[in-house]
């Protein structure tokens, strides 16, 4: 137990509920669990990051989060953060193209194009990566309920463009489930959800074993309202939830476990992030090892894109944004993250311009060239502070794991509403504590500064674009072969509703250029829709 | 539920997210509000069309129409969803809309009927008393 405070000196307690003290000693690290969970860089159990050089080997990539209005749009912008130095794309998406919709669908009005890429068919994914090569960057796609719809694309994009899948590498989202605690594009079902993530590992194991089918998200669960611990307990719960799915099949562990990825959240107490980051490297290690005894040691490493951290930024005073951005791209430096996305400080207003793209992309690789970020691993490793708080964030996220686990399993708790309803109990304690100034927020409760006038460019939204969207998708089905389209739909109902993958089916009928929505539809048919529990109690 | 003094029943609010966007966290955390302040709230969930946010408005005879919007599609639904209301019969009733709602819009939201905005940052209690005071 730690000592009691001196006479007037307050009590700090951190989100994940953790007392920390205003001095750390060695003592505190033994008394935490010591050592025993450090090891060295690049080994089992992997705290100090999942490489022996980290960073001195090869910096994180950078990559924004990026896509507008069309794919000719989109690749423009493409090719502008490239020739700045940016490594790898993180692709956007426009809200119908997530949620499974053509852009002349009646519910996609005045959203075709609006918060990302508008991808109807095979031919917007040719033209988006158009003169990028595939193989020196590497693309994410931030899509999730219709995924396995758009990796087909991607995949069949690439091959067409004679890339070897062998060796393709990038990254999905593809992690539905937090959709349903949080970002809502979810279409189907829980369970067939559940399902078609399972197939897309299980494909992409077999045909594109270099490819990342899943980043398992705890970053939106925590902008749902999670704390730290949470948002990396869940995540763990969400990717066994997936690795279940597929080793049911007879996939073994190590086919896979080795692809699938995490995306966390970086705002908040900077040395509450930091060891969050190793503490868990530390658990998911223990968890695979324990759950699955892999052979292979990539099978329990816990590789992770950071850097975003919306929750943190402010409508108020935006210009801080780009003062948090860098607190947050440092943190995630120091946390040894593989890949950056970091936000940009006009994203609380508007999809981010240009300017606010390169500010962000400048902000890391002033890190690597100036601040000597990538020089070393770990270099926060051995602070008394940092070894203490790791391991108790472990111990934290280890009891939210059993918890969850013994309360029926996080596929169960999502399915009932129970996790939303808890995280939103929590977002509302927390913006009642922002309210009442209990919680400090620089620009929004202390440190006002009312008469400016924020200094934001708005990104507009181009109508025109989105009709001519919607008569190209026209055009594509007034000259692709019909027939052919709607055998291949045929085929991908049929997989859908028998036990088979269904992701040959929709590879095949992405080539036939059939789009999004009529895929879409095709596995609803089967599969169902996904109705939202709504309820305001645990 | 309590009703205030001077009213048969509580005061009924739908709050609904409109269009496609999926970001309902500010939501949940205002129709907690409201609740806690006494109000009934109907929360419509996610992916509500114009029409379907009238209709529910009609069915529940609602005192206020709440709308939470993220992705910039505000104005483009407002405009769809004001005659529809007005056909429906409820200009009477409190209109207000939250979230991401750039300041250079406000003025477009309140001149098509929204008499209540509060973008992201809103305090809770500045949106509970913005509706005491208007329904009566």
């Amino acid at each position: 137990m730690n000592a009691p405070l001196p006479e007037g000196v307050a009590p700090v307690v951190n989100e994940s509920g953790l007392a920390v003290q205003p001095l750390y000693t060695a003592d505190d690290v033994e008394s935490s669990g010591g050592w025993a969970m450090l090891g060295r860089p690049g080994e089992y159990p992997f705290t100090r990051g999942i490489h022996p050089l980290m960073y001195r080997r090869q910096p994180w990539t950078m990559r924004q989060y990026t896509g507008f209005g069309d794919a000719a749009d989109t690749n423009a912008r493409f090719r502008y953060l490239i020739a700045n130095g940016q490594t790898g794309l993180n692709v956007a998406f426009d809200l119908p193209t997530q949620c499974g919709l053509d852009s002349d669908d009646p519910l996609a009005e005045g959203e075709v194009g609006r918060v990302g890429m508008a991808v109807d068919s095979l031919r917007d994914l040719e033209v988006a990566f158009d003169g990028i090569d595939l193989e020196r960057i590497t693309v994410s796609l931030t899509i999730n309920g219709s995924a396995a719809i758009l990796i087909a694309m991607y995949l069949a994009m690439a091959q067409r463009r004679g890339f070897d899948l062998r060796t393709l590498r990038g990254t999905a989202q593809n992690d539905i489930l937090k959709e349903f605690i949080g970002r809502g594009t979810w279409i189907f079902p829980v369970g067939p959800s559940v399902r078609l993530v399972g197939d897309t590992i299980e494909y992409c194991a077999v045909h594109a074993p270099k490819y990342s089918p899943v980043s398992v998200c705890g970053y939106h669960i925590r902008e749902s309202g999670a704390n730290p611990a949470q948002e990396m307990a869940y995540a763990f719960c969400i990717a066994c939830a997936y690795a279940d799915e597929v080793l049911r099949r007879g996939l073994p562990i190590d086919e896979f476990a080795g692809r699938l990825s995490f995306n966390f959240n970086i705002f908040g107490n900077l040395f509450e992030q930091v060891a969050k980051f190793r503490a868990g490297r530390g658990l998911w290690a223990q968890i695979v090892r324990d759950r699955y005894a892999p052979r292979k040691p990539s099978s329990m490493w816990m590789r992770m894109i950071a850097g975003g951290g919306g929750g943190g930024l402010t409508l108020e005073q935006p210009e801080l944004n780009i003062v948090r951005g860098a607190y947050y791209a440092l943190v995630s430096a120091l946390s040894g993250a593989q890949t950056m996305a970091l936000c940009c400080y006009d994203e609380a207003y508007t999809i981010p311009s240009e300017h606010a793209q390169r500010i962000s992309l400048r902000t890391m690789q002033l890190l690597v060239e100036e601040m000597g970020l990538a020089d070393t691993v770990d270099p926060l490793g051995g602070s008394y502070y940092v070894e203490t708080l790791t391991n108790q964030m472990r111990a934290a996220m280890a009891r939210i794991v059993a918890e969850t686990d013994a309360a029926g399993g996080i596929v169960a708790l999502v399915a009932s509403g129970a996790i939303q309803a808890r995280v939103s109990a929590q977002a509302y304690r927390r913006q009642r504590d922002l309210d009442a100034g209990r919680l400090r927020k620089v620009g929004v409760n202390c440190y006002r500064s009312d008469d400016e006038a924020p200094n934001v460019e708005f990104h507009p939204y181009d109508e025109a674009g989105a009709q001519a969207q919607v008569d190209r998708l026209a055009a594509l089905r007034r000259t692709r072969d019909g027939a052919a389209v709607d055998a291949s739909l045929r085929d991908v109902r049929r997989a859908a509703a028998g036990g088979a993958n269904v992701m040959p089916a929709i590879v095949a009928a992405v080539n036939a250029y059939a789009t999004v929505g009529e895929i879409t539809r095709a596995l609803a048919d089967a599969l169902g829709r996904y109705r939202e529990p709504v309820r305001f109690t645990e | 539920m309590s009703a205030p003094p001077g009213r048969a029943r509580p005061i009924r609010v739908v709050l609904a997210k409109p269009g496609l966007d999926g970001h309902d966290q500010g939501a949940k955390v205002v129709a907690r509000a409201l609740l806690d302040a006494g109000m009934e709230v109907i929360y419509t969930g996610l992916r509500q069309t114009p029409e379907q946010v009238a209709r529910i408005a009609l069915e529940e005879d609602v005192d206020v129409i709440a709308l939470s919007s993220l992705a910039g599609s505000h104005v483009a639904f407002c405009r769809r969803l004001a005659p529809l209301l007005a056909e429906a019969g409820l200009a009477d009733r409190l209109w207000i809309i939250g979230g991401n709602l750039p300041r250079q819009d406000h003025d477009d939201l309140r001149a098509l009927g929204f008499a209540g905005v509060f973008p992201t940052g809103s305090r809770l209690d500045d949106i509970t008393s913005f509706i005491e005071a208007r329904v009566r």
